[in-house]
């Protein structure tokens, strides 16, 4: 069982049984004493188990993108629901883009191993012989090179021909018009004027060689929905979420974490020992943090509900142009 | 998204927060608690843009405090660009739109959905396209809805889009309907003016089937009776929308009583354990039940239900779960485990309306791809037996469907699956239709009721088989010949046919034009009757393959669907496909029966190779050079290609 000493508030789940389903704290499982409806997080954890196993069964090479943040969590810990007893009929995928915290990357090593799934990690090795960085090339060049090409060398080296990530339609306004099975010509083109119709629980994943499908299991899930998830669950996060000193430095309004000696220091700029934590996780260069002392999941969950500014605004490449995003996931961003 | 903590807590927890974890954790425990008690309900909006729908959207979304500041921030820049509300004014609507496009065009295209919560309950809103050209988009979001909101605007009152959205309302089985009657401001909150649209649409509605609906006045400008009961309409004793959404019931039963489960995916994580994967529908299942698995039919009992989390003694409707039963039976994808006392239908043929969704349009005879459940069989619509105009619901014959028209059509299956009325189970009365060839979605169907019944229509087995009628002369096969008019199929067919006679083998022609003065007399030269007309031929040249013949077929057979269709009647192996590669100038310039002539002169419609278009075959089992090579020579090379095939 996923076992985590960083969620150290409450006693550690030593088993599935165990595992506190309610929030009023140590009753049984709702759905063992037959209530008469679902809540609504049970409703949204059988329609992804639902979604995952028709990716399963459907396609003949799907792969699980994992970025190590927050809804990368839940959908792994949805995936080894979905399939139990059996493990995930898939592997993971990380598109390292060499600036990651280094804290994503311990935890995502440590995931693979306590879970027993494969691990691909991919870099794109061209992008970081011509040495393209954030710094010296900006967040913009940075993120089509080392992600979204990174991503598409990724899957057309595998051929993987589905590949889920953790996107919620909550999360940004391109992303409230996709379909939950998104198709993607065989150059991962998105074409958002002519997706396939969506309907009820049928999800038609029917490709030609080359074309592919990107899946959205969390796709009707929000921000709160995941953090409650998260609680009730127990599962595993990495703990940049929760605050602790850590140093940074005030760029253009953001809080920028020094996570390793490769980041230029501007004149005048001292890092400084200050509580923050990360809503949300990517490069480091790019990442903002909040400042806050919220050092355990009920206290981020109450800061979160009481914030007056969505998680989207600490990522620098959303700030880039209006309508960015739809851009990228046309080039083929995830 | 303050509403549900405790003021004085917020107010504590918005400055430094220095109290001790445990406050928190007790605080969001019990915060958390109230809101996994919520229910939900998925609703969509329709109407158009000028009916106001998205500023009703975005009017939810900031009446009940679901915005940030970094959105509301970005919200005040868009309207000073796109904004059609006036300098100063935010406008909601740009909330809600999402594509570059659609932001651009002020039109909804796709459906976006949307997020909200009050103290009662979680929203998701599936905010659709209200133009004709875009309905498809539409039936997507009312698939999954439990409500539908309808927008009219009260200057202008019921219009035809209006009817045209709720006869696809009704059609997908929303339950709930609510008549919004917006821009009460711009008609001096007139309560004649309500009344009248109200009464209008309530006669309009119970003629198509909508018997709940609530009507409402509302101003999604001003946020009139949106959230807020109006002060303006002090005549209205009515809910407010928010409020009426609060209160529906969203957890209303379907109407069917008795558990389904489609099987997903086996899940056999060593030779001790196979579970069948699966989300419940229909009715509850408890452990220790009876279940028949269809649609084979054998019956079980379920031993277990298992999850992570433990076993289930029970699981809901919605619930997604694995099943271990108490025998060994075999079940796979596409395998329904039904309640052994309450049974679906099981039959390969039955009636349904149909969306269509493709811009190639759906021809009666063709071959899709059908998916219901988690089975997928091969379907085509037997009869059309008429269409239904959305915007005045007369039905009108159709030979064919056109995007985003509705039909009520006959369909036959390649095989039985067991299924459930829609007006009974939206899950398992409803399909999806596939295009073979580009995998697009290209329709979507409700069952209304089975045909015939499968089980009640037994083949007659008969003693002798093909291989004994054809007397170990030859295997049974067919021929099928295609190419352009003029490229020299009836010439080389018929030349082998001799060839064969001389060799003593039992063969039969059909060619185009001698079927065409019989048996498909009846029928033109229109893409539908192009499609019949092959498929009655393939159906009569299965049955001579059954009667031990080599059957030659030499039809031009335009359409490759047509072709894959015929080729699935016979066995692997019985059917060879003969492409006459001849080039179309080498055909018009031989124009052995002066139709390229006519056809040229715009005399002969839908002639293939002039304005019909030819579909080359990819895959051939043979590929005649008919401007190369003679027709004897032609002849030889089929004779030896029999032979190595061992035909002859």
């Amino acid at each position: 069982m996923l076992l985590d000493p960083l969620l150290d508030t409450r006693p550690a789940a030593t088993g599935a049984k165990d595992r506190p389903a309610t929030l009023s704290g140590d009753d049984l499982p709702a759905i063992l004493t037959a209530p008469a409806r679902l809540t609504h997080l049970q409703r949204l954890e059988a329609e992804s188990i639902h979604i995952m196993r028709e990716v399963a069964a459907q396609f003949h090479k799907p792969v699980m993108l994992y970025s190590v943040g927050k809804d990368s969590s839940v959908l792994l810990h949805l995936a080894m629901k979905a399939f139990y007893p059996s493990k995930p009929p898939f592997p993971l995928l990380h598109v390292d883009t060499t600036w990651k915290f280094r804290e994503m990357i311990d935890f995502r090593d440590r995931m693979a191993r306590e879970l027993g799934i494969d691990l691909t990690v991919h870099i794109n090795r061209d992008g970081v012989r011509q040495g393209i960085g954030p710094f010296t090339h900006g967040s913009a060049v940075h993120t089509d090179v080392m992600k979204t090409q990174a991503l598409k060398q990724a899957l057309d080296a595998h051929g993987f021909d589905a590949a889920f990530g953790g996107a919620r339609r909550d999360e940004e306004k391109s992303r409230a018009k996709e379909r939950i099975f998104s198709f993607r010509t065989s150059t991962h083109r998105w074409e958002p004027k002519n997706q396939r119709p969506e309907l009820w629980s049928l999800y038609n994943g029917r490709i030609h060689k080359g074309e592919s499908i990107r899946v959205f299991p969390l796709s009707n899930w929000t921000e709160l929905d995941i953090w409650q998830y998260i609680h009730q669950e127990n599962i595993p996060v990495v703990p940049l979420y929760f605050a602790k000193p850590r140093p940074v430095v005030e760029r253009d309004g953001t809080l920028i974490m020094v996570d390793d000696d490769r980041l230029p220091l501007r004149p005048g700029e001292v890092p400084e020992m200050a509580w923050v934590r990360f809503r949300t996780l990517g490069c480091y260069p790019l990442t903002g943090a909040v400042r806050s002392t919220a050092a355990t999941l009920p206290e981020i969950i109450r800061e979160m509900l009481l914030s007056t500014s969505s998680e989207r605004q600490g990522r620098v490449i959303d700030q880039d142009a209006a309508a960015s995003m739809e851009a990228k996931k046309q080039e083929g961003y995830f | 998204m303050l509403t549900d903590l405790d003021p004085a807590a917020a107010s504590a927890a918005v400055g430094p927060v220095d109290g001790s974890p445990m406050d928190a954790a007790d605080e969001v425990r019990t915060y958390l608690a109230r809101q996994n008690g919520k229910d939900l309900l998925r609703f969509i909006t329709c109407g158009s843009v000028d009916d106001g729908k998205s500023t009703l959207i975005g009017r939810l979304l900031y009446d009940c405090k679901c915005l940030f500041e970094d959105q509301l921030a970005s919200l005040e820049a868009d309207s000073g660009r796109f904004g059609t509300t006036g300098a100063g004014q935010l406008d909601l609507a740009l909330l809600v739109d999402g594509l570059a496009a659609e932001r651009e065009q002020g039109i909804t295209i796709d459906v976006a959905y949307r997020f909200f919560t009050t103290d009662r309950r979680k929203f998701i809103v599936a905010d659709t396209p209200g133009h004709e050209q875009y309905t498809r988009n539409m039936v997507t979001g009312a698939s999954t809805a439990d409500a539908a909101v309808l927008l009219v605007d009260a200057r202008k009152g019921v219009l035809t889009q209006t009817r045209r959205h709720s006869t696809i309302v009704s059609l997908l089985g929303v339950r709930h309907v609510v008549l919004a009657v917006n821009k009460m401001d711009a008609v001096g909150w007139d309560r004649e003016t309500f009344e009248r649209i109200a009464a209008d649409y309530r006669a309009f509605a119970r003629r198509i089937g909508l018997d709940e609906v609530t009507c409402i006045p509302v101003s999604a400008l001003t946020g009139d009776n949106v959230t807020k009961p109006s002060e303006q309409m002090g005549w209205y004793g009515g809910p407010t929308l928010l409020g009426h959404l609060e209160s529906v019931d969203a957890a209303a039963e379907e109407k069917l009583g008795a558990f389904r489960l489609a099987v997903q995916w086996v899940n056999r994580p060593n030779q001790d354990f196979r579970g069948f994967c699966g989300t419940v529908a229909g009715g509850a299942l408890r452990a220790g039940d009876d279940v028949a698995i269809l649609p084979g039919g054998r019956t079980s009992r379920v031993a277990r239900i298992v999850t992570m989390d433990g076993e289930l003694e029970a699981a809901l409707p919605g619930q997604a779960v694995t099943l271990v039963l108490a025998d060994e039976v075999d079940a796979s994808r596409g395998d329904m485990i039904v309640a052994a006392a309450g049974r679906p239908e099981v039959a390969d043929q039955f009636a349904a309306h149909v969306v269509w969704m493709d811009e190639q349009p759906l021809l009666p005879g063709r071959s899709y791809l059908l998916r219901a459940g988690t089975a997928t069989v091969g379907a085509q619509v037997t009869e059309l037996k008429h269409a239904i105009n959305v915007n005045t619901q007369e039905h009108a014959a159709a030979k064919h469907l056109d995007l985003n028209d509705v039909g009520f059509c006959n369909l036959a299956l390649d095989r039985p699956i067991p299924f459930d009325a829609y007006a009974d189970s939206r899950e398992t009365g409803s399909f999806i239709l596939i295009d073979r060839l580009t995998n697009a979605t290209a329709g979507c169907g409700m069952i209304r009721f089975p045909l015939r019944r499968a089980s009640n229509i037994h083949r007659h087995a008969s003693k002798l088989d093909k291989a004994a009628r054809a007397g170990g002369l030859q295997k049974p096969c067919v021929l099928w010949f295609t190419g352009l008019s003029g490229s020299g199929k009836s010439s080389v067919a018929d030349g082998l046919e001799q060839e064969l006679h001389r060799l003593g083998r039992h063969t039969m022609i059909l060619d185009g034009d001698n079927v065409r003065h019989g048996l498909n007399r009846d029928l033109g030269f229109t893409d539908e009757d192009r499609v019949e007309n092959i498929r009655r031929v393939a159906e009569v040249a299965k049955l001579m393959v059954e009667a031990g013949l080599i059957v030659l077929v030499s039809f031009i057979s335009p359409f490759r669907e047509e072709r894959r269709m015929a080729r699935s009647l016979v066995e692997e192996g019985e059917f060879l496909e003969i492409f006459m590669d001849t080039p179309l100038e080498v055909c018009e310039a031989r124009d052995p029966k002066g139709l390229y002539r006519k056809a040229r002169a715009g005399q002969l419609p839908h002639f293939t190779g002039i304005d019909s278009a030819y579909e080359p075959p990819e895959a051939p089992e043979i590929t005649l050079k008919g401007a190369e090579h003679g027709t004897d020579a032609m002849v030889a090379q089929l004779i030896g290609e029999l032979r190595r095939r061992a035909v002859i």
